[in-house]
């Protein structure tokens, strides 16, 4: 059964991929990532990584999706077709490439297989101790956040090194020029949208706060938890429009937000130093070693999580607001219609 | 009980797929997109409640029955209003509804008083 | 029982693909990947029944949600900068 699962799932992840290739319209290729992304959450999830499932869920299906229709929105709507002298040079390269890596994976143990050197080290150790060493049922927590804390800190330092990047390209401002506050609307024809917004958010919102919190016993944590909580805030964006996202959260809160969860997170670390243990070894935060641990990976997720979230809004407000900016001269700018 | 309780769950899934289904024959096999659209989120609506359903009475009276019935609320606001807005932005995106709706009759008497009005 | 369901679910899935791959218009498509995302939902919490780990109903809660924000935001773009470009 699991294996009809999974040869479906393929199958139309690999007629989702040849799609793409070959679309010409870039809206509908816009889509066809997103029924990518999705169709590699059912994947993840028969494999019995929720974790991965859920964030593939999130990120790709949801942001993504959202950060290229945004892009779009500002480019053209069809892709040229691009010229090429001769197709044969490029094929025969990546004909001997992939030829070069499936030789190279003869060599790789079986699927799943439990003499596979990846199992045989750390892992073990990993599964067996994990429940008393730090006491959470959720394994895949417990290595991030703590076994593995070093590599976390770097995932959360290479997100907020991508919104410098992003902000240094493309910049947000402050009070974009030239529109000033529309006229007051009556309700108009996105009631329906309106209304049900404005119960959704909320019950979203909390969502986010509820995956933060319970990511150590069941599949959640840190950066599931901040990119709900971004989709939650660009919901309310789409359907009321910019200006009252940008006041929801000021702008100039949100540049400084990814840089404090890069300190929070820094910081548990220096905490433990200075209180006697190493860099983010959270045994020297307490007394009992399992309730030093579980304080240690809360403060961690949420410096995560702030982190995330920050990013992921950051980088939908300038992307948004650079398709208002060309249409500034026409008033509104069309930002809520 | 437990096996009226089992039974009841088997027939709401089994319904649940069927319209699922039927949605699914309907959005390929019908002609125009406001069809289309009618087929698919009628039977979504319909079946996504009926299959999570017939899942919570297998699951008893527990916190997984509580995930499921909000996701059984999550879905029957959220799922009509997608159709709704999707069904709102092809209206205003210039897709044809056909003869029968009541804008296309507007318009229609919109374009005869206009060209009665060029006449006289 | 939960294996039909999931057989169903995956036909579901199957002719919605279809539907995108071929749509005439773009709604077409949109309204085939919304469908194509219920069903996703539905196939993930009949897998957490199957595989008897519950706890993986919070994704098929998140990625209901993120369905209907991604819906949303499709339409959106298609008010700015529709087949006529004038966001109207």
């Amino acid at each position: 059964m699991d294996t009809v699962i999974d040869v479906l799932l393929l199958a139309f992840l690999a007629i989702c991929a040849v799609s793409i290739l070959r679309l010409r319209d870039l809206f509908a290729m816009a889509m066809m990532f997103g029924l990518f992304s999705l169709i590699s959450a059912g994947l993840f999830t028969t494999m019995h990584a929720p974790d991965v499932a859920f964030t593939e869920a999130a990120v790709g299906a949801g942001i993504s999706t959202i950060l290229i229709l945004a892009t779009l929105a500002q480019t053209a709507r069809r892709e040229q077709p691009v010229p090429t002298r001769s197709k044969w040079l490029p094929l025969a390269i990546v004909c001997v490439t992939g030829a070069a890596l499936i030789y190279g994976t003869v060599d790789l143990p079986a699927f799943g297989d439990p003499a596979a050197p990846a199992h045989n080290h750390v892992a073990p150790y990993y599964l067996q101790e994990s429940y008393n060493d730090i006491g959470i049922p959720n394994v895949v927590a417990s290595i991030l956040a703590s076994y593995r804390g070093y590599d976390t800190l770097g995932e959360v330092v290479v997100v907020f090194s991508a919104v410098i990047g992003v902000l240094a390209l493309l910049g947000l401002r402050a009070r974009p020029p030239g529109i000033v506050a529309g006229p007051v609307r009556r309700l108009d024809h996105r009631a329906v949208l309106k209304v049900i917004a404005k119960l959704v958010v909320p019950v979203i919102l909390l969502f986010a706060l509820y995956v933060q919190f319970h990511g150590e016993y069941s599949p959640g944590g840190g950066f599931q938890a901040g990119v709900i909580f971004a989709a939650a805030i660009i919901l309310y964006a789409l359907v009321f429009g910019l200006d009252e996202a940008r006041r929801v959260i000021k702008p100039q809160l949100l540049q400084r937000l990814p840089a404090i969860g890069v300190l929070i997170f820094g910081g548990v670390g220096l905490l433990t130093m200075l209180l006697g243990g190493n860099y983010l070894a959270y045994n020297a935060l307490g007394e009992n070693p399992q309730k030093a641990q579980q304080t240690g990976i809360i403060l961690v997720e949420i410096g995560v999580g702030v982190t995330v979230a920050s990013v992921m809004l950051l980088i939908y407000f300038t992307f948004a607001e650079r398709g208002r900016g060309r249409k500034a001269d026409e008033g509104d700018g069309g930002s809520s219609a | 009980m437990a096996l009226a309780l089992d039974i009841l769950s088997w027939f709401l899934i089994l319904v649940g797929g069927a319209f699922g289904i039927i949605g699914g024959i309907g959005l390929l096999r019908l002609p125009d997109f406001f069809s289309r659209i009618h087929a698919a989120s009628i039977t979504d609506s319909m079946c996504a409640p009926c299959i999570i359903g017939g899942l919570m009475l297998q699951s008893g009276l527990t916190l997984v029955t509580v995930k499921l019935a909000f996701l059984i609320v999550f879905l029957f606001l959220t799922s009509p209003t997608a159709s709704h807005a999707l069904a709102k932005a092809a209206l205003h995106g210039g897709l044809d509804p056909g003869e029968e709706h009541p804008s296309a009759r507007t318009r229609q008497a919109q374009g005869d008083a206009a060209r009665e009005g060029a006449q006289g | 029982m939960i294996i039909a369901a999931i057989l169903a679910i995956m036909v579901t899935m199957a002719l919605a693909v279809t539907r995108a791959l071929l749509g005439n218009t773009v709604y077409d498509r949109i309204l085939a990947v919304n469908v194509f995302g219920t069903k996703t939902v539905l196939l993930i919490a009949a897998l957490a029944f199957l595989t008897g780990r519950p706890d993986v109903l919070d994704i098929a809660l998140a990625y209901a949600l993120i369905n209907f924000i991604g819906v949303v935001a499709v339409l959106r773009y298609f008010e700015y900068g529709g087949p006529d470009g004038d966001g109207s």
